[in-house]
């Protein structure tokens, strides 16, 4: 069965000044998907998740959300169905676990935000799933990079939406940390039927656990599907400027990446060919 | 499995009632006290019938009474509005004279009070458009980006704020004599000229200023988490601070323009009041209402009391206490 589009970008460009991050995207992600971002500095992954987020204006080009224009939902509505998890969150208040996740329910309270029981029960909820019920007390800002992620997840559960728009969470955690927030995702994805679109540097995190890659390429979409038809060697080596060696996971059906030290080729127009 | 602090509408009420009581204690301390001090019983014995009643209760519900009321007031505004900047700087330092708006709010009222217009309206009028000039000023400096990032908006706040000083100086130095000794008091901060009706019309400006921030209180709190993840999780970002910045700018100019400058009590009350309540500012908004009236009445109970004669400016107390506590506050929140 078809799954309807959760997002569907058509056209998209954007500039800044006279640069231009995004020229011409057109892609869709099914709901209840996992699909990846990839591609290298500078190709405009978290331009394009800021769009979708509305945290950008809207130039050129058409984005939906849950088959509705991204202009047509209120702050509260866009909300309640998209939660985010930006890259780097800075703390300076010092909240506490509990107290971040719990403003998850914010798109779903009143003015002065007083959360109820079923509130407080859903936030509990959030952080049994993602692991942190036991951090509740300790301030945010005296957790490990691995943990604090995984609060914002918890934020960004209780949030309770059919979308979670990640930009590059796994970036900075040790192995352990990116298995469990991969873990997470996918569990978001099969036990709750949340779509979750996530940017990545990781390509083999990424055949791992995504439906679906979209590799951009300085502002422009190089390729989009299945992992296996994405991260093939000519490709990725075409996109990266660097000799990879790409060949089957024993772990399952999908590829893996190898990095080759020494063969930085430099981007095609930098070789002169 | 308990994981939630004691819910939030005890923890506003308990805040309510342990700082509402020591407001209440400050502020009886501010009807006893004075030059004519006969000692903390002059308030009950100024119900009597005698002689000596009567003289207590003029200078006790007509002189002490409006002041008390006008320093609570100026102090309840001077913390809230600190707590405010400090959250859409997202930088626990700020207040608005970081900002450069009570600098721009002093210029207005300076310009107000050598044109010789009245307190209320016209010294507050000019007041708030000087702290609305140097906003406006702020959001092209900063390149329209404000909303969006602190960083270029504080570093902009300093370089106006010291614009703002140099003006107040140079309007000083052309103050006709018989103005300058107002002008100069009035810039250390002074609250010897409240009046009842001073403060029933600063309380007509600010109290409706305290509950609009205190609508915007949860807002707040997703503000502090920066303003990306605020509007992902619904805050109509321009608007919101858009708001905060006005109400604030309305609350603190209108006090300006009464009392001149005092310093530090929008930096040390909310900075005390966030380690001891956390940063809930659904509960940190009350508590800096009450919290900085009661430390605004003490100090000004010392300005009228340590001097062996005459009065000295409630500035110059607030900042003596201030600065210290502040310090001391600082070292304490970074556990050295």
């Amino acid at each position: 069965m078809t799954m309807p589009p959760a997002i569907e970008v058509e056209h998209l460009s954007h500039a800044f000044g006279e640069r231009s991050v995004l020229t011409g995207v057109t892609f869709q992600v099914p709901a209840g998907q996992f699909c990846i971002i990839i591609g290298p500095n500078g190709s405009g992954k978290t331009t394009l998740l800021k769009l979708v987020m509305r945290l950008l204006a809207l130039q050129q080009g058409a984005i939906r959300v849950m088959q509705r224009a991204i202009s047509d939902y209120s702050a509260r509505q866009m909300a309640r169905r998209v939660a985010y998890v930006p890259q780097n969150i800075q703390q300076v208040f010092g909240f506490t676990v509990w107290e971040v996740v719990l403003m998850g329910r914010a798109p779903h309270l009143g003015m002065l935000g007083l959360e109820g029981a079923a509130d407080l029960e859903i936030a509990r909820g959030a952080m049994v799933v993602a692991g942190v019920e036991h951090l509740a007390q300790r301030r945010l800002d005296q957790l490990s990079g691995g943990e604090q992620q995984r609060v914002f997840i918890a934020r960004a559960i209780c949030q309770q939406p059919q979308l979670i728009v990640l930009d590059e969470p796994t970036a900075a955690l040790d192995l352990a940390h990116q298995v469990r927030v991969m873990d997470l995702m996918e569990h978001l994805k099969v036990e709750k039927g949340i779509t979750v679109v996530m940017v990545s540097h990781d390509l083999n995190l990424a055949a791992m656990y995504a439906d679906q890659l979209v590799l951009l390429d300085k502002g422009r979409i190089a390729g989009m599907g299945a992992p296996q038809a994405v991260l093939d060697f000519g490709l990725l080596e075409q996109v990266y400027g660097c000799t990879l060696l790409v060949d089957k996971s024993p772990l399952g059906d999908y590829p893996r990446i190898h990095l080759v030290p020494g063969r930085y080729l430099g981007k095609a127009e930098d070789r002169n060919i | 499995m308990t994981v939630e602090r004691p819910h939030l509408l005890r923890r506003l009420l308990l805040s309510g009632a342990v700082l509402g009581g020591v407001l209440l204690i400050a502020a009886y301390i501010g009807l006893a006290a004075g030059s004519t001090s006969g000692g903390i019983m002059d308030v009950w014995k100024s119900l009597g019938e005698d002689p000596q009643a009567r003289l207590l209760r003029d200078i006790i519900w007509r002189l002490r009474l409006p002041r008390v009321l006008m320093a609570g007031l100026v102090g309840a505004t001077l913390s809230l509005g600190g707590m405010v900047f400090q959250v859409l700087l997202r930088n626990p330092l700020a207040e608005p004279y970081i900002l450069g708006v009570s600098g721009g709010s002093a210029i207005g009222a300076i310009v107000g009070i050598l044109m010789g217009l009245s307190r209320i309206p016209g010294v507050w009028l000019t007041s708030f458009a000087g702290s609305l000039a140097v906003l406006g000023v702020l959001f092209v400096m900063a390149g329209g980006r404000a909303f969006a990032r602190s960083y270029p908006l504080l570093l902009s706040g300093v370089m106006v704020n010291a614009f703002c000083a140099a003006v107040i100086m140079f309007l000083v130095s052309m103050a006709q004599d018989s103005r300058l000794h107002d002008i100069i008091y009035w810039l250390m901060g002074d609250l010897a000229a409240s009046t009842l009706d001073m403060v029933l019309a600063l309380a007509a400006a600010v109290l409706p200023c305290f509950v609009l921030i205190f609508t915007r209180s949860h807002a707040m709190n997703l503000l502090a988490l920066g303003s990306d993840m605020a509007r992902s999780m619904g805050v109509n970002l321009t608007a919101t601070m858009v708001l905060l910045l006005v109400v604030t700018s309305l609350m603190v100019s209108a006090t300006v323009s009464y009392c001149g400058l005092i310093g530090f009590v929008g930096l040390v009350i909310p900075h005390m009041l966030r380690l001891m309540l956390g940063p809930d500012h659904r509960v940190l908004t009350p508590a800096c209402i009450l919290g900085g009236a009661a430390f605004m009445v003490v100090c000004d109970v010392l300005a009228r009391t340590l001097p062996a004669q005459g009065e000295m400016p409630v500035g110059v107390i607030s900042a003596i206490i201030g600065a210290p506590l502040f310090i001391y506050l600082l070292r304490k929140s970074q556990g050295k």
